[in-house]
């Protein structure tokens, strides 16, 4: 799959290769040498950003932390990411289910192509993403001198009155999001479903379930530890996506600024404990993603070991 | 999905599932994308060319393309590293490390820019005492080859300036050389060292005779998949960039500046020639997987 690290839930279990024969070892100098580059790499890259973000928001005290959260705007932000995620992740989880359904269990001409179409938005851009919504939806764009009120000839009345706002709004930067977290979910639930055969389905079928009653009680179950993986992840990039969300949101204060958005406002005016404080909370966000992942990884290898 | 390929298929949903699939990858992904390419199509040859090759536009391209080369070559020498001691060495705490190298998908990269430029910046933590080392380094290397603006080139600070880029888009593009080196690197079969080692090599020999051949797809597609996400990236680049015109401006950003001076042709003809990078890269991306998935099943 392009552009993707292979799924970590459906490889195979990895056997322990770590007290391998001496011969096979590497002298004790060169494996401490190797852990200390490697721990100095982490260190420099992954511990000390995150380390700093929670340092550099309780720089001057709890009190100015919390304060950050108090903010009309900073409240107003929040509610926007929890919005559009609420909006986005769901559609992608349809979606996933969806593509993973008609990808893993029929065979048709040009599914790799659509497997690697599916894949797309992940290799473009950030800020293309949100580039194609304003060439759509914008003032100069195709669709948009007919959203304005005015009148449309090939509208109806009701709709001549609307004025219906796309780009600078809420809808741009919930497509933006859909855009950028588009194969989230898809690909995880692929190679699932394909390394599960049909053989349940076909089961069921012959037992006489109905197709609905099928994919409920034999495929969701089945799935529904890839189903919760790809959802994790695609919520944490649809709350922290930053480039997408900043070309189609227009930055208005309190009405169209995400979480990342409200951070760079408050980072460039210099208010570094509330830019910080607001970063702190996505870290966390961050981090529970983690946990869960590697919770759900965890229990995916033993699953795998304990059925034969 | 082989067993039953031939087979007639009795599941359902086939057409409900494939028609919205396609429905909503054209509406959301493909129709989007496209918009691109025809409002680029309407521009003239010239004023496409005045776009895509201005000085500061090809500086652009110099800059994204070179950093995200390097930050990526960074990433397949350390990431390498890190995967073979994550796999093949003990240590208290194996698994917590593990888990953060997945940090960067998980972090809006708003945050790693701003922590990384609190960091690296002149009082931060690392950035007190590598940003004077960084800068007489430079000097020296002005002294010694004087032919060569090195403050150009290298920077003359560590945070916001190129030096940053390059930290930044090391850390967005960490995790795929370890991920993709990892189940290899599990799955390298322990006969193979010890066929060497009984035929005289040494531990160095199998390493970089035996190992590292055997790593190398896995590697090359790590590194790919590294610079083809630093080429795009926006959103930890612009905190601790500088963002100099002709100096320190990627390409992303170089298209919300057209955007926000309402030059949206302008903007929509350099997405298409980073569009057209990374499909490229895609599909080179792909072919190298393929390759390597042949490769590791022999």
């Amino acid at each position: 799959m392009a552009l993707t690290t292979t799924s970590t839930l459906t490889t195979k279990r990895v056997p322990n290769r770590r007290v391998g024969p001496r011969v096979i070892r590497n002298p004790l100098w060169v494996r401490v040498v190797f852990m200390l580059i490697a721990f100095l790499f982490v260190a420099c890259f992954l511990v000390l950003p995150l380390v700093a973000v929670f340092t550099e928001a309780l720089r001057k005290g709890v009190g100015a932390y919390f304060h950050a959260f108090t903010e009309p705007d900073a409240l107003s932000a929040l509610r926007l990411t929890l919005l559009t995620a609420a909006i986005a992740v769901p559609a992608n989880l349809v979606f996933g289910v969806a593509a993973a359904w008609c990808i893993a269990k029929f065979d048709f001409r040009g599914k790799s192509l659509l497997t690697t179409l599916i894949d797309l938005p992940f290799a473009v851009s950030p800020v293309i993403s949100g580039l194609i919504y304003v060439l759509i939806f914008g003032l100069q764009g195709w669709l948009g001198p007919y959203l304005g009120a005015g009148e449309h000839p090939w509208f109806g009345e009701w709709f001549n009155r609307q004025d219906i706002q796309i780009i600078f709004a809420v809808p741009g930067i919930v497509l933006a999001t859909i855009f950028v977290t588009f194969p989230f979910v898809a690909r995880e639930l692929i190679p699932l479903m394909q390394s599960q055969g049909n053989d349940e389905e076909y089961a069921a079928l012959t037992l006489g379930a109905t197709g609905w009653q099928t994919f409920w009680r034999v495929t969701v179950p089945n799935i529904k530890w890839g189903l919760f993986y790809g959802v994790i992840l695609c919520n944490a990039r649809a709350m922290g996506e930053f480039g997408a969300v900043s070309v189609v949101s227009g930055h208005i204060r309190g009405e169209t600024n995400t979480m990342p958005l409200h951070i760079e406002i408050l980072y460039n005016e210099y208010n570094f404990v509330a830019a910080f404080a607001v970063s702190s909370l996505l870290a966390l966000l961050a981090l529970v993603t983690l946990m869960l992942k590697s919770l759900v990884e965890w229990r995916a290898q033993r699953g795998l070991v304990e059925s034969p | 999905m082989t067993l039953f390929g031939k087979r007639r298929n009795v599941l359902p949903g086939f057409g409900l599932s494939l028609g919205f699939t396609l429905a909503y990858l054209g509406l959301i992904v493909l129709i989007p994308l496209a918009a691109a390419f025809i409002k680029t199509a309407g521009m003239s040859w010239p004023d496409f060319v005045a776009a895509v090759a201005s000085p500061r536009v090809v500086a652009s391209y110099k800059l994204s393309f070179g950093v995200s080369l390097l930050a990526a070559l960074v990433n397949a020498f350390f990431g390498g590293i890190l995967a073979w001691v994550l796999v093949r060495q003990t240590f208290p705490g194996r698994r917590i490390v593990d888990a953060l190298v997945d940090l960067p998908f998980a972090l809006p990269t708003a945050v790693a820019g701003i922590a990384l430029s609190a960091i690296y910046a002149k009082n931060g933590w690392v950035g007190q005492w590598l940003e004077p080392l960084w800068v007489s380094g430079v000097h020296d290397l002005s002294v010694v080859v004087p032919w060569v603006d090195w403050e150009d080139w290298l920077g003359g600070k560590i945070a916001f300036d190129r030096p940053g880029i390059f930290l930044a888009l090391t850390f967005v593009g960490l995790p795929f050389v370890v991920r993709t080196l990892q189940p290899v690197l599990a799955d390298l079969e322990p006969e193979l060292e010890e066929a060497a080692a009984t035929l005289g090599a040494n531990r160095w020999q199998t390493m970089t005779r035996v190992i590292l051949p055997e790593l190398m797809p896995a590697l090359i597609t790590g590194f790919a998949l590294s610079f083809a996400r630093a080429l795009g990236e926006y959103g930890s680049v612009v905190f601790i960039a500088g963002n100099m015109p002709l100096h320190s401006e990627i390409t992303p950003l170089l298209i919300i500046t057209k955007l926000e001076q309402y030059d949206y042709r302008g903007a929509t003809a350099i997405a298409v020639v980073m569009l057209v990078a990374s499909f490229v890269l895609l599909l080179l991306i792909n072919l190298l997987q393929k390759w390597s998935r042949r490769y590791y099943r022999v």
